[in-house]
């Protein structure tokens, strides 16, 4: 963001502000009006010098008895009501702009949050993940941030300068040239103090960062810390981090405090120099005595303003970049997308699945699945396997279209009935194709609503029923608080095992005709285990399905397997077929042997 | 939050006492740059008020004697303007120094008790890390400690502001006392109006604080279970729930605002309503000759000039109900005296080390055994499997082992001494743990795995090769000198336990137990792995090792199997022995086979 030249930064940080303000038209909706009620209610403060300068001219500057006292309270009692006018103007426009921008920000914030979801990075690249959560959060909460506090104050400050300065240039346009000459330095030096603070806060920012994280060390690791007695080092480095990070917090708090400053020493010269200017203008050009300590007064209306204007530019160049960062988000386009109307209804019943001449690459990545032609029959039951990399899995991805080919066309359906996947309503799709991920991700609600992700109108009775039909029971009698139970964070008040047994009973209820399933590789209790192993087989009755399969059980008990290898279907046949053949199957499935049979010698093994 | 909250309505004086106490002790700790930053915000007050006595004088020496004269009054304008610029320029020192130093005792004070803080955390045994969330134990050392001292920022200038206060009120008298009453209203009330102000604000910026947490949560949680959403069609219901929490915020935003709306415009006009009183008040005075007109200007002034920094004070008491939240946490965990004391003695000999449970016994809760009466013996340089079903206590007894936690009952010996009159440092070096949980630092490859240990690479490199990590470890852009985590390379989960594993096995441990440290490793490669473990074992210098394990062929490799369920050994032997006499046992590690069986029967 500093990296980039001034001029094209400014035209970019515009397009951007007409951007996001088109996005949340609420943060402008009646901005004539606002802006009016924010004029009124920064006029307040000039009424303090216009009544000073009034009543020293009426006589309140002289001591020789010539005071026109009716007159002074008339003012006085006029800038009394204007006052409260302006105090009301000023809640009003207030209350505008913190309703404006907040439902702009939140409908900004909800928009953002739905096309995440559209994005298919979320799904295939997780380290992206916590990014994507500060564009609907921290990105959001600095924008409002700024357009409330830092924002409101720069609307407010040019209202009360602009109003200043047209006072003063009705007083006298002399003095207000040499005012306005003695705060142009200060203006210049205002953008480098602002670049260098930017600067020292980033370095905050980047110390911050660092600090947390050793910090998170002791609480995090503390069994690592305590079994390898690593204390001292760990100490170090939690102190070297505090320290550095003080530094920059120091370093940064002096260019603060110094541009806070200035503004008063400029105030001051520009207080000595309406007094003698002033003085010299009232005895040769005939200016009157309260006009000069009226100026004095509206002088302090751009101390204030020229104190906080480093903040501001600070605060208004994180914002936009906030704004922008929100809005490259929106503007990236979804890539695999709903037809709308239109779309190719699927067939009830039964499914099958056909590949034509498929092939997918990722964006100027390798191709990973090439020349794919390959048909699923209704109720078959399809183990995929391969090593990692061979393209099983973005196999799956294209089966439940998570991402769509490159080239070529996945079909879903049965005998005279097909229909191109990217043809079909996400709802339709959705409800006849239900993928089961490895990990049983669960939300942190109770148990009921985790499995009524599967079917959201299911009643409790349903919910017993379905958990019945997968011969789960036991398990489900075995929790305290039976659906009323609480899963935690993820999940994690259940073990792993029961996490999946959880997925199976959602998919269950979802009750597909199509099943794509992506068998776990970590290890989890037996006992479970033998569980979700009996749960899935009675799921996968009278369904197709396509399992990914990490374990030579699934294979052998499959109607068919597809054996990929570097982006090809390499073999497809029965477990019998394939076992001996002597290739891609025949060695993974050695491999799996080896390992699950006991007392097996090293040379057995196959890399 | 929640305690703010409570704190809103309840005991406001006894919170003001301890908010004030809180204050004496950050004074206390930073005495002298306290003194000197309050000793320039005084400055700043005082010529805050210099700078009106300047206005009035000017009026009263060049203004009006120039105007009234038709002369300029040469020597006083010189002498007026110069005061001008040199009470901009005390004010000038006066707010760096303010600012600068202020900021300084701020900083000090936090830095300070985030060394306190994680001190302690590196003290506090783990079971004590245990029983206190990680989100808690991370805020108590960041936002909790900055809430803390957050006040210290303000507290300079409003300790100037007072001596600003006094100072006007001083001039003020001097200049014409009735006019001094419009002060003696409009100053307090100001006060007055700042308090109940941040007294209001605080529990909405509380609530709206804990708000943004939970739109968070929903963000976080929703992401990372996309592909759920995402295959059973879940995205508008999510987006509701988002939408829901996202209103929820801004409701609570909208009403810190409408607090903000009403008070910032009366902040603003009070003092200018002092200004009209002042003017209105003053032309009876000099009219009646009591006062002249630049002690009208002057205390006109001085209200402008002295609205803002009022504030200062206003703040001070509004911090206070955070700095006594902040700082009972903070002290939540300095206070705790929870301790697991290292013994004084060493661990002689070199070569694998024989383990021993002595009627061994543990609770989490008191009355909830979760091991009981567990006696064993373990040869030194052979390899145990620990087998159990969920809960049955395996990770419990490697953690008591490793002496990570202290038994209720009974006791651990590691070559017939106990291990809780080993010291730390011997301990250490002796056995290692490989937690269920893998950790890596923010750090190199190689930091995470010598822990800046003294280990030549060559090393380092061999016990990758033996845990199947020198091939991708080759292929990462710097190799050893990689940068891991939030900023650098991220590892797959059976990558990090391969270097989890590696950080055990580079040390030469005497006793390595490994808590279900495999799991995400492919099958294949957890065999090989274990199986260059248990060769390395049968050699003179190779680690007694402690397994918990759930595959069969790891189970396979050991010289003997511990079956716990429920807390307790069901049975102790080999593989082979345990099968042949335990249902239960065989129940649980031929799952897998079972189960296959099962489906071909159908």
């Amino acid at each position: 963001m500093s990296e980039l030249p001034i001029k094209e930064s400014r035209e970019g940080s515009l397009r951007i502000i007409r951007r996001g303000l088109s996005l949340s038209p609420q943060i402008i909706e009646g901005w004539r009006v606002t802006v009016l009620l924010t004029l009124l209610g920064t006029a307040g403060t000039s009424l303090v010098p216009v009544v000073v300068q009034r009543s020293v001219d009426n006589g309140l500057g002289t001591t020789d008895g010539g005071v026109a006292s009716d007159r002074i309270v008339m003012i006085v009692a006029a800038a009394g009501l204007l006052l409260l006018i302006s105090a009301v103007a000023a809640y009003f426009a207030k209350i505008r702009i913190f309703t404006g921008t907040e439902r702009g920000l939140t409908q900004l914030r909800v928009l953002a949050f739905r096309h995440v979801h559209d994005l298919s990075m979320l799904t295939q690249n997780t380290q992206r993940r916590g990014s994507l959560v500060s564009r609907v959060t921290s990105d959001i909460d600095q924008i409002s941030l700024f357009l409330q506090s830092t924002g409101m104050i720069l609307v407010l400050s040019a209202g009360q300068m602009l109003i200043a300065t047209a006072v003063m240039a009705f007083l006298s346009w002399q003095l207000t040239l040499v005012v306005l000459a003695v705060f142009v330095p200060l203006v210049i030096s205002l953008k480098v103090f602002a670049e260098r603070m930017s600067v020292a806060y980033d370095h905050v920012r980047q110390t911050v960062a660092e600090l947390l994280t050793t910090i998170a060390e002791p609480v995090v690791g503390a069994a690592v810390v305590r079994s390898y007695a690593i204390e001292r080092r760990t100490q170090q480095r939690i102190d070297d981090a505090i320290a550095t990070n003080y530094r920059a917090n120091v370093n940064a708090q002096k260019i603060v405090a110094i541009t806070f400053a200035s503004a008063i020493l400029v105030g001051g010269v520009a207080n000595a120099a309406a007094l003698g200017i002033g003085v010299w203008l009232g005895v040769v050009g005939g200016m009157s005595m309260g006009t000069v300590i009226a100026f004095i007064f509206l002088i302090t209306l751009f101390v204030g303003p020229a104190q906080m204007a480093t903040q501001v530019i600070t605060d208004a160049q994180n914002a936009v970049a906030s704004w922008r960062r929100v809005i490259e988000l929106l503007e990236t386009p979804a890539d695999v997308v709903d037809p709308g109307p239109g779309s190719t209804p699927l067939p009830d019943g039964d499914l099958g699945a056909r590949f034509t001449a498929v092939r997918f690459a990722y964006p100027e990545g390798p191709t990973v699945l090439d020349d794919l032609d390959v048909t699923i029959e209704p109720r078959q039951r399809v183990a995929v396997v391969g090593e990692t990399g061979s393209g099983k899995t973005t196999f799956a991805k294209l089966l439940t279209r998570l991402m769509d080919p490159v080239e070529g066309t996945v079909q879903l359906g049965r005998d005279t009935a097909w229909a191109d996947v990217s043809q079909v309503s996400f709802d339709d799709l959705r409800r006849h194709v239900v993928m089961v991920p490895q990990e049983g991700f669960l939300f942190d609600s109770t148990l009921a609503e985790n499995l009524r992700y599967g079917r959201r109108e299911a009643t409790d009775a349903e919910l017993e029923a379905a958990i019945g039909d997968l011969g789960l029971v036991d398990w489900f009698a075995g929790l305290p608080r039976g659906l009323a139970t609480r899963v935690g964070q993820r999940g994690e008040s259940l073990s792993a095992g029961e996490r999946q047994l959880v997925a199976l009973v959602r998919s269950a209820l979802a009750d597909p005709a199509f099943l794509v399933l992506d068998e776990a590789t970590s290890a989890v209790d037996p006992q479970t285990e033998l569980r979700a192993t009996r749960a899935l087989e009675r799921l996968l009755d009278g369904r197709t399905s396509v399992t990914i399969a990490h374990r030579l059980s699934t294979a052998e008990n499959a109607d068919r397997i597809l054996v990929f290898d570097a982006g090809r279907l390499v073999e497809d046949g029965h477990h019998s077929d394939l076992v001996d053949a002597g290739g891609v199957y025949s060695r993974l499935h050695a491999s799996w042997v080896a390992q699950a049979s006991l007392g097996v010698r090293p040379e057995t093994m196959v890399r | 939050m929640t305690s703010l909250d409570s704190l809103g309505g309840t005991d406001t004086t006894n919170l003001t006492r301890r908010g004030f106490r809180v204050l004496g002790i950050g004074i206390g700790r930073q005495k002298a740059m306290f003194s000197l930053a309050v000793l320039f915000s005084v400055l700043f007050g005082l010529t805050t008020v210099a700078d009106a006595w300047v206005l009035g004088w000017a009026t009263d020496h060049v203004i009006r004697p120039s105007f009234a004269d038709g002369d300029v009054a040469t020597g006083a304008l010189v002498a007026g303007t110069l005061l001008f610029i040199t009470a901009a320029l005390l004010r000038m020192i006066s707010v760096v120094g303010r600012r600068l130093i202020g900021g300084i005792v701020y900083y000090r004070l936090v830095a300070g008790d985030r060394r306190n803080v994680t001190r302690k955390y590196l003290r506090l045994p783990v079971a004590w890390h245990q029983s206190h969330p990680t989100g808690q134990l991370l805020s108590n050392a960041n936002a909790d400690v900055e809430a803390t001292w957050m006040v210290f920022n303000p507290l300079p200038m409003a300790i100037g502001v007072i001596a600003m206060l006094i100072g006007a009120v001083a001039t003020m008298l001097a200049a014409d006392v009735v006019l001094t009453l419009v002060g003696l209203v409009v100053f307090p009330l100001l006060f007055v109006l700042n308090v109940v102000y941040q007294r209001s604000q605080g529990p909405r910026m509380a609530q709206a604080q804990s708000l943004r947490g939970d739109v968070s949560s929903v963000a976080h949680e929703s992401f990372d279970g996309a592909l759920v959403v995402k295959s059973l069609g879940r995205e508008e219901e999510e987006t509701a729930r988002f939408a829901t929490a996202s209103e929820q915020l801004r409701d609570a935003n909208i009403s810190v605002g409408r607090v903000r709306a009403v008070f910032e415009p009366l902040l603003e006009a009070l003092p200018s309503i002092g200004v009209l009183l002042v003017v209105l008040l003053g032309i009876g005075r000099i009219e009646s000759g009591a006062t002249a007109p630049g002690d009208v200007v002057q205390i006109a002034y001085l209200f402008t000039i002295v609205a803002m920094p009022v504030r200062a004070i206003g703040w001070v008491l509004g911090e206070l109900p955070r700095t006594v939240v902040g700082w009972d946490r903070v002290r939540g965990v300095l206070d705790d005296t929870t301790q697991m004391p290292y013994g004084p003695a060493g661990l002689d000999g070199t070569g694998p080390i024989g383990l021993r449970l002595e009627s061994l016994g543990f609770s989490y809760e008191p009355d909830e055994p979760v091991l009981e009466d567990l006696d064993l013996e373990v040869a030194p340089g052979s390899v145990t499997a620990v087998v159990g079903s969920t809960g049955s206590g395996k990770s419990t007894l490697a953690t008591l082992v490793t002496r990570l936690l202290d038994a209720d009952e009974g006791r651990v010996l590691l070559d017939g001494r106990p291990a809780a009159e080993i010291d730390h440092d011997a301990l250490a070096a002796a056995v290692s743990l490989v937690p269920q949980a893998t950790f890596l630092f923010d750090d190199t490859v190689r930091s995470n795995i010598t822990l800046d240990a003294d280990i030549p690479d060559e090393t380092v490199w061999e016990v990758l090769r033996t845990v199947q990590a020198d091939r991708f470890v080759q292929a990462l852009p710097e190799g050893l000198d990689t940068e891991l985590g939030e900023r650098g390379t991220s590892l797959s989960g059976g990558q990090r336990q391969r270097l989890s594993l590696a950080r055990a096995l580079v040390r030469n441990p005497r006793l390595l137990v490994l808590d279900d440290a495999t799991s995400a490793l492919d099958p294949a490669v957890e065999q090989r792995i274990l199986r260059a473990l248990a060769e390395r074992s049968q050699g003179e210098d190779g680690p007694t090792v402690l397994v918990v394990a759930y595959r069969k062929a790891t189970i396979a490799l050991a010289d003997q199997v511990v079956h716990l369920a429920d807390g307790r050994i069901a049975d102790t032997g080999t593989h082979a022995e345990l099968r042949e006499r335990s249902s239960a046992y065989r129940d649980l590690v031929d799952a897998y086979d079972q189960a296959r069986q099962e489906v071909d029967h159908e």
